[in-house]
């Protein structure tokens, strides 16, 4: 595998998107885009559908002319430069595999394009092939193939010649999710082997996690937040980040002021801490936020410095399996999650119970 | 004999039945009897007149093939087989390469789409006579092809057109480009776009991608539309009859013939050969193709 690995190797591009827009008669479905891609990096654009994530792929694409800004691939405006100059591979949620043509003349079709000779075409199809774990399949018809080895060969024929940028539009949505998560891991030992930079775009944001080196997440035509899986579930820049990545719990609170490097506010009648970011001032409305793995039943435990507290009364408890996922009301009618993990040493809570709850006031931001 | 042992397996599995009680229980014999009407009527009234017309051939005066063993030295027929056969062969390249553009326009087109299909199928509803009049009077000899070339300075005097194998060859063209265009377009329009910003993305230029992608896949449409317009142009009468020469005739303009001067076993003998005739590029073509799986089946949907 390292020999083949060494072989498709090349570095992968960098990409530049500077204030791309796209309007559709008025309709503005991307505005103003800026995003520096690495080279060698695997870049995801997550984003609810509507959001203009698949309107800026099929711009540095290709498909799409933007309607103002600039793209660049290492450097080079790709303004004006039809699809078929621009070297790069594509991989489609429908597979978009020839149907009149074999596996392997799939896979040959962009080397054909490349005038590479036949003898040296059919060698580095079967290449591809090993690499995307679908060795001597080349003779079949892609339609006697599953969903699942479909999009392998759809991968393969997207690597085959050797691009420095793969762009990938939802490649896995049609496939069901067992299959999803070995794809994904196959995806992420393809980026590691072959260096080539991933564009990857897709609304499911457990998907993004899992894979990206960083996350573009869109919003309305617009990036509302980039950075890596980290950076977006600890500390998400705002409301439409924190919920749409992961589950999040939201506290609507004053902003009292700052004390010991922390912001302090007061959620109902309770003051709760937070990290300090932005500095709202006080007496402004604010809105904090916390993850529900981080909340937990303290009962009565004695809190530790800088550790909010708030009482609560257990509305439902929901059983499943590795963890225990508990709806509960804080006073004033505030909904939170709480996901505790499940074990035989941990008091099982039932609803109309009151507890109170803890958690500490790193894991919370203001947003 | 299955049909009564299908109905029979359906009558012994009264659960099934059951559930469906406002149904028509009619199981398997459904379809046969849906389609008993039509084919009775095309029993009475194609398939026994044309037997009743085909037996003079052969029942003139008693059992003979005398008529058929005529054809094989008689120098009229062999041309205008020949005739009949280079006409439908020149309409149907003529249809299909004028024919394909339309149709790769009618499918790319988005805002203009309606208007060609108008223009495409405003003509189609028109009779045959009516166009065939029409050519009469655009190609003659003072027709307006004749006068406007006059009147621009690019001829001297009129262009004999009418009455030509070219007028023949002009107006079976227009009348049968529909039949070429509509099923191109129909396979055309079942491509998936998907496949041609694959092409694209995977370095095919616009030129490469028609030809490697779009052309392979509209086949079934061009083997249909193909089949369609040659069996049609080999049994075409108005046309070649009104705007053609009257030495370039056709196997159905000389069947006409025949039957005014009441030679029926003669007229007999050469329907029984244009219908062969038909019958035998079709099976080509099923052979070919998969005329049930491929061709008929993509440009009915």
């Amino acid at each position: 595998m390292d020999g083949v690995a060494t072989v498709l190797a090349g570095a992968g591009a960098a990409v530049t998107l500077r204030g791309l827009e796209k309007n559709y008669g008025g309709h503005g479905a991307v505005r103003g885009v800026s995003i520096d891609i690495r080279s060698g990096e695997f870049l995801t654009l997550l984003g609810p559908s509507g959001s203009g994530k698949t309107t800026t792929l099929m711009m540095i694409a290709g498909f799409e002319q933007p309607s103002a800004g600039e793209l660049l691939i290492d450097g080079q405006s790709m303004l004006g430069v039809p699809p078929h100059r621009r070297n790069l591979g594509m991989v489609f949620q429908s597979y978009a595999l020839f149907p009149h043509l074999t596996v392997a003349e799939n896979i040959g079709f962009p080397l054909k394009q490349r005038g590479v000779p036949k003898a040296e075409r059919m060698r580095q199809v079967e290449e591809a092939l090993r690499l995307v774990q679908l060795p001597g399949l080349g003779g079949r018809n892609p339609r006697q193939l599953s969903g699942g080895q479909q999009q392998r060969v759809a991968l393969a024929r997207a690597i085959v010649f050797r691009p420095r940028l793969l762009l990938m539009d939802e490649p896995l949505g049609a496939l069901d999710k067992q299959l999803r998560e070995t794809l994904q891991l196959e995806m992420r030992r393809l980026h590691a082997e072959l260096g080539i930079t991933f564009v990857y775009v897709t609304h499911d944001q457990e998907e993004a996690l899992t894979m990206s080196d960083r996350i573009a997440v869109m919003e309305n035509g617009q990036v509302a937040q980039i950075g890596t899986p980290e950076d977006l579930y600890d500390r998400p820049a705002n409301r439409f980040v924190a919920s749409f990545i992961g589950e999040s719990n939201f506290f609507p609170a004053v902003m009292r002021g700052i004390e010991q490097g922390r912001v302090v506010a007061e959620f109902g009648a309770t003051r709760l801490q937070a990290l300090a970011g932005s500095l709202p001032a006080a007496g402004a409305e604010i809105m904090l936020t916390t993850r529900p793995e981080r909340l937990r039943f303290v009962d009565g435990a004695p809190p530790a410095p800088g550790e909010n507290r708030l009482s609560v009364t257990v509305r439902e408890a929901i059983f499943a399996g590795e963890r225990c996922r508990y709806l509960l009301e804080a006073a004033g009618g505030t909904r939170l999650v709480l996901k505790e993990a499940s074990g035989a040493a941990i008091r099982r809570r039932a609803a109309g119970e009151t507890a109170e709850i803890g958690w500490a006031a790193e894991d919370t931001i203001l947003v | 004999m299955s049909d009564a042992s299908l109905s029979d397996a359906g009558a012994a599995s009264p659960p099934l039945a059951a559930t469906r009680p406002a149904r028509l229980r009619l199981g398997p014999l459904a379809p046969w009897l849906l389609a008993l009407p039509p084919v009775a009527f095309m029993l009475a009234f194609y398939a026994l007149p044309v037997l009743g017309m085909l037996s003079r051939a052969v029942l003139d005066p008693g059992w003979t093939l005398v008529h058929f063993q005529a054809l094989g030295d008689d120098p009229v027929f062999q041309r205008v087989l020949w005739n009949t056969l280079y006409l439908a062969v020149l309409v149907t390249l003529g249809t299909l390469l004028l024919g394909y553009p339309v149709a790769l326009l009618l499918v790319r087109a988005r805002r203009m789409a309606p208007l060609i299909l108008l223009l495409i199928l405003l003509p189609f509803w028109t009779s045959v006579l009516v166009r065939s009049y029409a050519w009469m009077v655009l190609l003659g000899r003072h027709g307006l092809v004749n006068e406007a070339m006059l009147a621009l300075g690019l001829l001297d005097r009129p262009l004999r057109i009418l009455n030509t194998p070219l007028a023949t060859q002009i107006a079976m063209i227009h009348i049968l480009l529909p039949y070429m265009i509509l099923p191109i377009a129909n396979t055309l329009r079942q491509i998936d776009h998907s496949l041609l910003r694959a092409a694209a993305g995977l370095g095919a230029s616009p030129w490469s991608t028609f030809r490697q992608v779009v052309l392979p896949l509209s086949l079934p449409g061009v083997a249909a539309g193909t089949l369609l317009v040659f069996v049609l142009s080999l049994g075409f009468y108005i046309t070649p009859a009104l705007v053609g020469g009257p030495r370039d005739t056709t196997l159905s303009m000389l069947i006409s013939q025949q039957v005014d001067q009441l030679n029926w076993a003669y007229a007999a003998c050469l329907s029984a050969v244009l219908l062969a005739t038909a019958l035998v590029i079709i099976g080509v073509f099923a052979k070919i193709c998969g005329l049930g799986g491929g061709a008929f089946r993509m440009s009915a949907r």
